[in-house]
């Protein structure tokens, strides 16, 4: 075995050997694994026995690998118990001292706390499973295909993963058990939408779905993973005793992060706005690329979902777009203020997805608004309306403000992440994301919002002309 | 051994640790006192490589506490203040678990713990859950932890708080054997007259800063002036008179006795018993006792504005 993996495995030991020791934590696998499937199996042959009746015998086959997917999830959840306690607990009980004062590095001792918090309510989960399959068979109800078992089993590993890395983190950022329990409601609450979305793709029987699921679980797993271990610090860890919330201090760091050393706009201007957007050339890149392919996928999709006009609809489609510009009058300051916010909201969803996912689900509303633009244009192009009569009459006037806009607040929400999941042992946890927080906000307030307002001012008294000209000349 | 030059800690803007000078040689014991909140588990802390030092530098054996942290914890033991067992574990499987994170095998572990357990009378407690055991019992095993890797320098929080005298004896010998054998000692306590006992080197720490560290008797000497002597005798001849000594003075008198201030008395008590016992029936000749408390507080009170005493 790799030396350096020796003491995470020590750290395991003790604490799976402790864990059983502990009734509180076995009791609850037991019954999850031993009498929580057999329940499922009695359930799900009454079901089918019932849908049968019916005709329904579709919904007795999605219930079974359901129930699967249920008694492998029920053990797992004993996963963030113990996953909150590891070291706020230890910290607690007085304990996480002398084994930070041994020679173990940062790493060994994270990585062992996370395995020894994932390993037993696996076991247990599998056992779970294992039971309830064997059910099946004495009850000769079909197994699910192993396609399917494969998928559930997948499923079940990332969710625990997730799980753990999110309590881990929770606990070893938190002040004490309490605080890290009633954290624990922003792990409990996005698993528990999880498992009824799940729930929704099985029922389905859109199965392959699923494997996105565990896509997306297992990156965001790793990203956990990586942030525990970025912010995981001894002193903090020893340090934090207060658990009320100090405004004047994240007002203050805030307000320093935002405003700088800067005196006037001017120097604002010179000295923090345009530092940040130096920050983020980097995600700018990525949001460049990410717009790329946005439009690669809208003009991919122009394949399946192909609408050929005819002369009625061109016709149909020129008398609406006039009744559209007669009711939304071009010169109406209500009309600025409209586009204005539907763009704003826009980005502001982009924020708090992104706040959920460091950042990777904050390029979602980016990607689909420019898969659109490129669904439209390759639209046109096969009803024989150029590209370009699209491109300089609908979206250039005023997208020459606005995709710029876009693009820069995208890549605030995805560097805003980025700095979450890298080491920095002289910020804590807290003082990286208020001034993630205040680089975006810098950008908003500076660059984001003048260049919105400006596009809309475009969009609703430039635009319209420019495209009527265009398009209907 | 243990050197610190200008250790600073601070949290915040709260200055915990101020500047702190430390030079402990191997084979010493350094005690650290102070009152709650002074700074002494922030210092600690600081030399096992847990807190980060904001300004200044440690260094253990040479290894520096920040660049070398996994080398100093390596060779640290630290007996800390909550002593944190696992109180599903019993000894045995306890020390074993330290000894491995200290890259010991389980034989290693266990002819390292066995001795020790018997020393300080716990060798039939190796099977028992540590839940179970008194609070004594609990400190005597932490303070096993912290000699598993037999460690060339110990610090040590409060290691006899919690004991018995006949533990504490057991503990203050067995703190003593490792000095004999060079090890480097820290220990903070608030037991004045254990720190007497055992303290080469004295550093009170009071807001953060040193305000007193030199040898014990050098601080006594400073604080609380030059040694006493009383000598008492049957009677005295009325026509006896005071021996003139230079650096001899009579600062007390009576029939049966007399108290003398002595700058040198390595230099002037030979001199002095042998002027003495030519004229007086003498009954004895000893040197009053001068306490660590009286220091103590003589500098907690002055708050160190003599500085380093020489």
């Amino acid at each position: 075995m790799n030396k350096d993996l020796v003491p995470v495995f020590i750290i395991v030991k003790r604490e799976v050997k402790d864990q059983f020791r502990d009734w509180r934590i076995v009791f609850p696998v037991i019954g999850l694994t031993v009498f929580f499937p057999f329940l499922m199996n009695f359930t799900a042959s009454q079901m089918l026995a019932f849908v049968e009746r019916y005709g329904a015998s579709i919904i007795g086959e999605r219930l079974v690998p359901f129930l699967l997917m249920i008694v492998g999830f029920f053990p797992i959840t004993v996963s963030l118990v113990i996953a909150l306690d590891s070291f706020v607990g230890e910290k607690e009980r007085g304990s996480i001292e002398p084994l930070l004062n041994t020679p173990l590095k940062d790493w060994q001792l994270y990585v062992g706390k996370l395995l020894s918090s994932t390993v037993p309510p696996l076991v247990g989960s599998f056992l779970g499973m294992s039971v309830y399959c064997f059910g099946l068979i004495l009850s000769k109800v079909p197994l699910p295909e192993i396609s399917l078992v494969l998928q559930i089993i997948s499923l079940t590993v990332v969710q625990a993963i997730v799980m753990v890395s999110g309590g881990v983190v929770v606990s070893s950022q938190a002040t004490s058990v309490k605080a890290a329990n009633l954290l624990s409601s922003f792990i409990i609450i996005p698993m528990a939408l999880l498992i009824q979305g799940e729930s929704v793709v099985m029922f389905w029987g859109n199965f392959d779905t699923l494997w996105w699921v565990v896509f997306g679980l297992a990156i965001l797993a790793l990203l956990l993973i990586r942030v525990g271990l970025a912010h995981f610090n001894r002193e903090e860890l020893l340090g934090r005793e207060i658990d009320v919330l100090n405004f004047r201090w994240g007002w203050k760091t805030f307000s320093q992060a935002f405003t700088g050393s800067s005196h006037t706009i001017s120097e604002w201007y010179k000295n923090e706005v345009l530092q940040t957007i130096k920050k983020l050339r980097f995600s700018i890149v990525i949001t460049i690329v990410l717009v790329l392919i946005g439009i690669w996928i809208g003009t991919s999709l122009i394949k399946p979902f192909n609408f050929p006009f005819s002369t009625q609809n061109i016709g149909e489609m020129e008398s609406q777009i006039r009744e559209t510009f007669t009711v939304f009058s071009a010169g109406g300051i209500s009309s600025v203020f409209t586009i204005f916010w539907r763009n704003i909201r826009v980005l502001l969803l982009s924020f708090i997805l992104g706040i959920f996912s460091f950042g990777i689900l904050g390029t979602l509303p980016l990607i689909a608004s420019v898969g659109v633009v490129g669904y439209l244009m390759s639209l046109l192009q096969i009803n024989g309306i150029g590209t370009s009569v699209y491109l300089f009459g609908f979206i250039l006037p005023h997208g020459i403000f606005e995709i710029p806009a876009a693009i820069i607040a995208t890549a605030a929400v995805l560097y805003g992440g980025a700095v979450l999941t890298t080491p920095n042992s002289k910020l804590t946890i807290g003082e990286v994301s208020l001034q993630a927080l205040a680089d975006w906000c810098k950008l908003m307030v500076g660059v984001v919002i003048p260049l919105l307002l400006l596009a809309a001012v475009v969009e609703a008294w430039i635009t319209p002309k420019i495209a009527m000209s265009l398009l209907f000349s | 051994m243990i050197e610190t030059l200008g250790l600073t800690k601070y949290f915040d803007s709260f200055l915990a640790v101020d500047h702190i000078n430390l030079h402990v040689p191997a084979g010493e014991i350094l005690v650290l006192l102070g009152p709650n909140g002074a700074g002494k588990t922030t210092t600690v802390r600081m030399l096992t490589s847990i807190l980060r030092p904001s300004e200044g530098t440690a260094r253990i054996a040479g290894f520096d506490v920040v660049t070398d942290a996994p080398k100093v914890r390596a060779m640290v033991g630290v007996l800390t203040e909550h002593h944190g067992l696992y109180g599903r574990m019993n000894a045995e499987e306890y020390l074993i678990f330290y000894g491995e994170l200290y890259g010991l095998t389980k034989k290693e572990s266990i002819s390292r713990f066995e001795p020790l357990m018997g020393q300080f009378g716990m060798a039939e407690y190796t099977k028992k859950r540590l839940g179970e055991y008194s609070k004594g019992m609990r400190q005597k095993l932490a303070l096993i932890r912290a000699m598993i890797n037999n460690p060339s320098v110990l610090l040590l929080d409060e290691p006899t708080s919690a004991m018995d005298p006949e533990s504490a004896i057991m503990v203050r010998n067995a703190i003593r054997e490792l000095r004999s054998n060079e090890r480097t000692i820290i220990l903070c306590t608030h037991n004045l007259s254990e720190a007497e006992e055992l303290a080469d080197q004295i550093a009170i720490i009071q807001h953060g800063k040193i305000i007193l560290n030199d040898y014990l008797n050098n601080i006594k000497r400073s604080l609380l002036g030059n040694p006493i002597y009383e000598v008492t005798f049957a009677n005295r001849p009325k026509d006896w008179k005071t021996p003139i000594i230079d650096g001899v003075k009579i600062i007390n008198q009576n029939e049966k006795s007399i108290q003398f201030e002595i700058k040198d008395p390595q230099k002037a008590n030979p001199i002095l018993i042998q002027s003495l016992a030519s004229d007086l029936p003498i009954l004895s000749f000893f040197e009053i006792q001068k306490k660590l408390e009286d220091a103590y507080l003589e500098a907690i009170n002055h708050n160190g504005d003599w500085g380093k005493l020489e």
